[in-house]
């Protein structure tokens, strides 16, 4: 399957995002609701995997949801603020005498990059692969991050 | 590759709903389905990602099997910078038209994938006959 795009591949960070995806998330809805079907239709976001990213004070912690991939066939690679994740994802051939009723389990090869709002040390990211969840564990870098400075009387 | 692992089917703020209401409030997906019959067999393969086997729920009863998958929200104390899907609620139904041996049933979990073999009873399998000469 080929790679298809309808929303920007690198969404930014500058403005307001999450006030973004939720009124995207809103609209399709409503677009849904006039077709009224209930059949599959590409996730709201369009891309695959479905990326989550979140932050503490010093960690950025990118979750993508990729149920049934080899972790051996996932690369992840980062520099500075950019982050990228690609593999891809096969469907093992069944029984040749299978008769198929439905297929609607997506495979092919995947490309996504993210560019997050800050530098991270690259050579401290931790990935995880759980019941079909990839979890990174990003830490910001030490230069990058915000400085509390004391004020003196 | 395109998504389509998941279609939100129902939320229940009212805006979209089918059939009877989850007990527990949050979103409904729809999780994509691989399904193929052999002639022992119907196999469903479903992509459940993030659900754990002690919240997959698979229940056969008149021919209607019923896959409930829950997915744990994520931790706290986390903010959110992108959120492209939402920890909700899988759920599908199929009615199958097969017979199923429910004492044969083998479900496995693994990597977020759900594989489901349901056996047919022996008699509903298809039986060569040989029409012999004479």
């Amino acid at each position: 399957m080929i790679v298809r795009r309808v929303w920007p591949a690198r969404p930014t960070f500058e403005g307001s995002p999450h006030e973004y995806d939720t009124i995207r998330r809103e609209l399709l809805r409503a677009l849904d609701m006039f077709a009224g079907d209930r059949e599959p239709r590409p996730s709201p976001s369009g891309v695959f995997p479905p990326i989550n990213v979140t932050q503490d004070a010093d960690r950025f912690y990118v979750r993508a949801e990729l149920p049934g991939v080899v972790a051996s066939e996932i690369s992840i690679s980062a520099l500075r603020n950019r982050l990228s994740i690609s593999g891809k994802r096969e469907i093992a051939r069944e029984h040749e005498r299978a008769s198929y009723h439905r297929r609607e389990r997506p495979e092919g090869t995947f490309n996504r990059t993210l560019t997050l709002p800050m530098p991270v040390d690259a050579d401290r990211i931790e990935a995880r692969y759980a019941e079909g969840i990839l979890t990174l564990t990003l830490p910001k870098a030490e230069d990058a991050k915000p400085r509390q400075i004391v004020v003196k009387t | 590759m395109s998504n389509e692992s998941r279609t939100e089917m129902q939320r229940v703020d009212g805006t979209m709903s089918t059939g009877p209401e989850q007990t527990r409030p949050g979103p409904v997906y729809m999780p994509a389905v691989d399904i193929f019959e052999t002639d022992g067999a119907i196999t469903v393969l479903a992509d459940m990602p993030g659900v754990k086997p002690d919240q997959l729920e698979i229940d056969l009863r008149d021919n209607v099997l019923t896959l409930t998958g829950r997915v744990g929200a994520a931790p706290t104390g986390e903010t959110d910078v992108l959120r492209e899907y939402d920890a909700g609620t899988f759920f599908r139904q199929f009615t199958l038209a097969e017979s199923i041996d429910q004492a044969k049933i083998d479900a496995k979990l693994a990597d977020g994938v759900l594989r489901l073999e349901l056996p047919k009873v022996e008699r509903a399998k298809p039986r060569q006959i040989t029409v012999r000469a004479g």
